[in-house]
């Protein structure tokens, strides 16, 4: 039934370093200039910085060597002159660069969050939110900080490095060559630590967002967990969980730790090259002392690029795991879509047609098998049936929430697949099984029917349904907080404001899947004059067990085994006495069994 | 943040002592690499002392192997003790959230607790490998360094320090503000988890209303407002980091030129110069690290606070000093005067129960009358405002708060399974369960032939919250777990609304007929639910408007009686009709 449960660890397909890089600086594109200034900007911090140990060398080589206190005093003033700019500059850039970045940011996690606005409940059914949530936050948080080092570091320490390598080549090739001859062990190192550690990086993300899951699922169901006294069992499996994370975690970094020791080792080894060479450069009176010094910084600033540009690569790295997890969602197809040229919807009447329509969810057995029926418009359908028989399954079709496998399903003679399927669903009220609220005020969430309606609608709606008096006995009326998932509320209530929703978007088709079931007696007497004054003249599909729900339908269906078996008014049923006979009797049966 | 530090990293004193040693070490070497520079410029090259550079070399060689050595000691080290405190960090404010009471979950977000535990643990977590490594580190160079510069140079030293104190008060200035930038983008970052999570778990519903495009843009104003606080947060960064950096620039060519004054006026050695121009890169260096520290460990205690504000919440509903464990439970229940108040309006007022050991209550009563709120009392998930709730004569405040809730099978109106396979989800009423006592539990709830029907039967996963299964196979499951657990209590608070009526009718039965008695409260809405209970309560704005059983209300033609001849009203017609 579901894909991907909370413990167990999602499969995710590995991409291409090459593809993700390239994917993700596509998204640097609209920034263009921006980036251009920023990278100019670092390239004169970076020049002031690259000068600074130059101009000290010219310094003591030349005006302290030389005794000039002049020169000395005038290298100095214009030391701290470029420096003050460089501090400008730097402020700048910093403040270029966060916008940039968290610009593509705010650009990534829309595009992902609209994305998974347009997948269809198969993705929903098949994955615990908490995952989903893991991507759309944790995985996209981490992207920030690639994108803020791409930029800050890369670019302008690989500009630095160029600089860097070619001022020292430009100094003595010679000694150069000795600094750097140690590079390519270095970079076959990397690389090893590369592709090792990724998949451990891919690894230790993938734990993390079961942790996510499992944390979430928990807190959802802590009333569950409380009673059945189950809090101790959870802490461990979670923190079982979170140990696997962190092992993920300790196994990974055993790995990118190597990054800095192996760096430091390097420029050891480069320094003791380029000692052990320049004394025999001295010797041979090829090299100044003072050469030998600015060599020295440079050396040192040889490596810091280096070490900040293994760094970003680091993190890269780090980090790719997540770009993957973003871009899985964002490259998954959304099964569920208006056609190319698809039509708007135009008023619906109401008729429905389901012409040999079957269908089974993924992996799962037929719930529809070739059920066919026509409804005129205006008529008030009732579906009846045993739990599972198919009833909401033929309800979800109607609204196009899954596609049939096989046959069609007709509204006005239009393929519900050929129409666009916002103006389909919005001409369509809908209650669901699962009551849903939105942690805000009543007010706001009845108006999810229809956005821009007045707050006289809302309430004019909820007294339709007999939510108003109710409504008007808390403490903050309309304007209560009813909490996460309508918590605040009880179950009937939750389904009555829900009941008030579908009625303000006016629908000109209604359905209502076992809408009812939690509203006692009394209040669904009300309910139900609502229902009529709101079914005249729309086509309507009510499910339901309470029989006296739905006896007043023009139509009654009995669903059960994926097809339709019976059909007819109340009364016609009654007399036939088949399976709704039965299902009316039991109602009553112990009347005459006692108990 | 010192909280964390004290209580949960001096737990594991070894991983900070070896990492820090090896740390201590690595400096330590570290302050040779100047002094091996200056022998070799002073000696080697202009003192011509050949003999010496091999020793030289071998030196700086050795350094820096045995440098990486302790390097990679430190970091690993310290990454393992950071992740030992996320895991500790993690585990106790997981158990303490699930200690709290209902209430808190009533006003609280699943996206926030999950952004709590989440990204704030993390944040932490990365401050103490990272933050706290770099901070020791940088607090040992710059001591170091200085004391080594005030050997070389006192004067020079002095100078060298002459921008600290600016540095520092830039520092000071910079945690002030960005400490409550943080506390705004750790808040906002809740908001966005929460708005995300509810949209997510939502989904069914804004699709069925075609609200896509809504949903989208609400996410986009959040999203925006996140962005604003991010930039916030540059802007701080902007306007602190450069002027801090400029300092410590300032600070080199201070004492360059300075101390290039001395060398020309011969009271300093050129080599001394380039010794003491070495060691200043170890002070200049954590003096450019102060702002990028106070930055993480500003960050990192926004987030402690957060987790410490939940941390330090008492949980309302606790055991109390001297609980009383009942030897011998029987599953007498008594409400004696019992007000609730929620929010401070009464939800319940003056309620007198008694439910004698195998008894059955059931429960009728408008939306909103305050039935659940009465059964929600039995398992102390709320404390009673006035008067005293009873179990086997003992208040239910008095007695060992596990053992209650042990002995109580409640089975709430909001089903929830976990995402697991039937099996282990009808196994939360009992681990240690058989196969047979789940079959057997599920054939009560009358489960046991639609899961039978499954493909994979009892070892079907079910979705999040049971997605993929109907409201009715929902409840039957959560009816089952709760007859698995084998309580003297029995709570079905309207658990029953989904199913069709025979179902209902059948399950309720086999719950009656079974062979242990068992005190049951049930909430229901249809007669045929609560016909055969003992005694039938009436709820109406929560006080007791009708009470008796389903013979004597009848009689009284009150409210029961209206909803009898409601449910019924036709069914009679149709017997005269047919008869």
């Amino acid at each position: 039934m579901a894909k991907n449960i909370v413990k167990q660890d999602e499969d995710i397909k590995k991409k291409s370093n090459f593809e993700i890089t390239i994917r993700l600086f596509k998204y640097m594109k609209p920034y263009k200039f921006k980036v251009f200034i920023v990278i100019l900007l670092m390239i004169f911090v970076m020049a002031c910085n690259i000068a600074n140990p130059y101009l000290l060398k010219t310094a003591i080589d030349k005006y302290i060597a030389g005794d000039d206190l002049k020169g000395l005093l005038k290298i100095g003033i214009f030391m701290v002159g470029i420096n003050l700019i460089a501090m400008f500059a730097s402020r700048i850039r910093i403040k270029s660069m966060a916008s940039i970045s968290n610009n593509i940011l705010l650009t990534i996690r829309h595009e992902l969050y609209s994305h998974i606005q347009k997948l269809s409940f198969q993705f929903f059914d098949s994955r615990p939110v908490g995952k989903i949530l893991a991507r759309v936050i944790g995985d996209i948080n981490s992207l920030q900080e690639l994108f803020t080092n791409s930029v800050t570091s890369f670019i302008p320490e690989l500009l630095t490095l160029i600089c860097v390598t070619i001022v020292m080549f430009s100094m003595n090739y010679k000694l150069a060559l000795s600094a750097i001859v140690i590079l390519p062990f270095l970079a076959l190192s990397m690389f090893f630590i590369e592709t090792v550690s990724r998949k451990r990086w891919q690894v230790f993300r993938t734990k993390r967002s079961s942790v996510n899951a499992f944390t979430h699922e928990e807190f959802s169901g802590i009333r569950v967990v409380q009673s059945f006294t189950f809090e101790e069992k959870k802490s461990k499996a979670f923190v079982e969980l979170v140990k696997e994370m962190m092992g993920a975690f300790m196994k990974a970094v055993k790995l990118g730790d190597l990054f800095w020791p192996l760096i430091e080792f390097s420029s050891g080894i480069g320094i003791v090259l380029v000692y052990w060479y320049s004394v025999k450069l001295i010797d041979k009176g090829n090299i100044t002392v003072g050469t030998l010094v600015a060599f020295t910084s440079y050396i040192g600033m040889f490596w810091r690029p280096i070490m900040n540009i293994s760094n970003f690569y680091n993190s890269l790295i780090t980090n790719f795991a997540a770009a993957e997890r973003v871009f899985e969602i964002l490259d998954t197809k959304p099964d569920i879509v208006s056609i190319h040229d698809a039509v708007k919807m135009p008023r619906i009447k109401g008729n429905v047609e389901f012409k040999n329509v079957t269908f089974s969810y993924e992996d799962g057995g037929v719930v529809l098998d070739d059920v066919s029926f026509k409804v005129n418009s205006g008529e008030t359908i009732a579906l009846v049936g045993p739990t599972g028989a198919g009833k909401t399954t033929i309800v979800n079709l109607i609204s196009r929430f899954y596609d049939a496998q096989r046959g069609e399903v007709l509204i006005d003679g239009k393929n519900v697949k050929d129409v666009d399927i916002e103006s389909l669903r919005s001409q369509m009220g809908i209650m669901l099984q699962d009551t849903f609220l939105f942690s805000t005020t009543i007010m706001e969430n009845i108006r999810y029917g229809k956005l821009d309606a007045s707050d006289e609608e809302v309430i004019a709606a909820a007294k339709a349904v007999g939510a108003h008096e109710f409504i008007m006995k808390l403490e903050n009326g309309y304007h209560t907080e009813v909490n996460e998932r309508g918590s605040r509320l009880s179950v009937g209530q939750r389904q009555l404001i829900s009941f008030a929703r579908a009625l303000l978007s006016n629908p000109r088709i209604l359905i209502l899947d076992e809408a009812t079931s939690n509203i006692d007696t009394f209040t669904e007497r009300i309910v139900q004059r609502g229902i009529k004054k709101l079914l005249y003249g729309r086509t309507s599909f009510v499910i339901a067990h309470r029989l006296s729900t739905i006896r007043d339908a023009d139509r009654i269906m009995v669903v059960d085994g994926g097809k339709i078996i019976e059909e007819g008014t109340h009364d016609e049923l009654l007399r036939c006495k088949g399976l709704y006979y039965d299902l009316y009797m039991t109602q009553y049966r112990f009347l005459s069994e006692g108990a | 943040m010192k909280r964390v530090l004290i209580k949960y990293v001096s737990k594991y004193k070894i991983y900070v002592i070896i990492p820090f040693t090896a740390m201590l070490l690595s400096i330590a070497l570290d302050m040779f690499n100047p002094y091996l520079s200056k022998i070799m410029v002073d000696r080697v090259i202009r003192g011509k002392e050949k003999e010496l550079l091999v020793m030289v070399l071998l030196g700086i060689g050795g350094i820096s192997i045995t440098r990486s050595i302790l390097g990679y000691i430190n970091e690993y080290l310290f990454d393992y003790l950071s992740s030992l405190v996320s895991i500790d960090l993690k585990r106790d404010l997981f158990r303490h959230i699930q200690s709290l009471p209902f209430k808190y979950f009533d006003g609280m977000n699943t996206g926030e607790l999950m952004s709590r535990i989440g990204e704030d643990v993390d944040n932490v977590w990365r401050n103490v490998s990272f933050g706290t490594r770099i901070f020791i580190e940088n607090c040992i160079y710059f001591i170091t360094a200085s004391i080594i510069l005030f050997k070389i140079n006192y004067r020079l030293a002095l100078i060298s320090l002459v921008t600290m104190p600016f540095i520092a008060y830039f520092a000071l200035m910079l945690e002030k503000k960005i400490d409550k930038a943080y506390e705004k983008i750790s808040d906002q970052a809740a908001i966005l988890n929460t708005t995300a999570q509810e949209n997510i778990a939502g989904v069914r519903l804004v699709k069925a209303f075609a609200r896509e495009r809504h949903e989208i843009l609400k996410f986009l104003e959040m999203n925006k407002t996140s962005y604003k606080l991010n930039m916030e947060q540059a802007r701080i960064i902007a306007n602190h980091f450069p002027v801090m950096e400029f300092l410590s620039n300032i600070s080199i060519i201070i004492v360059i030129s300075v101390g290039g004054m001395l060398v020309i006026g011969e009271r300093l050695s050129l080599g001394t110069l380039v010794e003491f121009n070495g060691y200043m890169w170890m002070l200049i260096w954590p003096m450019r690290m102060l702002g990028w520290i106070t930055n993480v460990m500003a960050q990192s205690s926004a987030s402690a606070k957060k987790i410490f504000n939940i941390m330090d919440l008492e949980p309302e509903i606790k055991n109390s000093e001297n609980a009383v464990k009942l030897k011998e439970i029987k599953g007498q229940i008594n409400f004696e005067d019992v007000s609730f108040k929620y929010n401070d309006e009464y939800v319940l007022k003056n309620i007198n129960i008694e439910a004698k050991p195998g008894q059955t209550i059931a429960i009728m009563g408008t939306t909103g009358s305050g039935k659940t709120s009465l059964v929600s009392l039995i398992g102390r998930f709320y404390d009673v405002s006035d008067g005293k709730v009873l179990f086997d004569g003992v208040d239910i405040r008095d007695m060992d708060l596990k053992q209650l809730r042990e002995n109580i099978a409640y089975v709430s109106q909001d089903t929830f399974l976990f995402s697991e396979t039937i099996e282990e989800n009808v196994r939360i009423g009992n681990i240690d369960a058989s196969l047979d006592e789940i079959y057997e539990a599920c054939k009560k709830a009358c489960a046991h032939d639609f899961i039978e029907e499954f493909e994979d039967g009892y070892k079907t996963i079910i979705g999040e919250r049971g997605i993929g299964l109907s409201g009715g196979q929902k409840q039957r499951i959560s009816i089952a777990r709760a007859i698995l657990k084998n309580a003297k209590v029995l709570i079905l608070d309207d658990a029953t609304s989904a199913l069709d009526t025979e179902t209902e009718y059948q399950l309720l039965k086999n719950l009656y007929h079974g062979d242990k008695k068992i005190t049951t409260f049930i909430i229901a809405h249809r007669i045929s639910a609560v016909k055969n209970a003992d005694e039938i309560i009436f709820l109406e704005n929560g006080r007791i408007v009708e009470r008796g059983n389903h013979d004597t209300l009848l009689k009284k033609k009150g409210k029961y009686y209206e909803v009898y001849c409601e449910q019924f009203k036709d069914f009679e017609e149709f017997n005269r009709q047919v008869i």
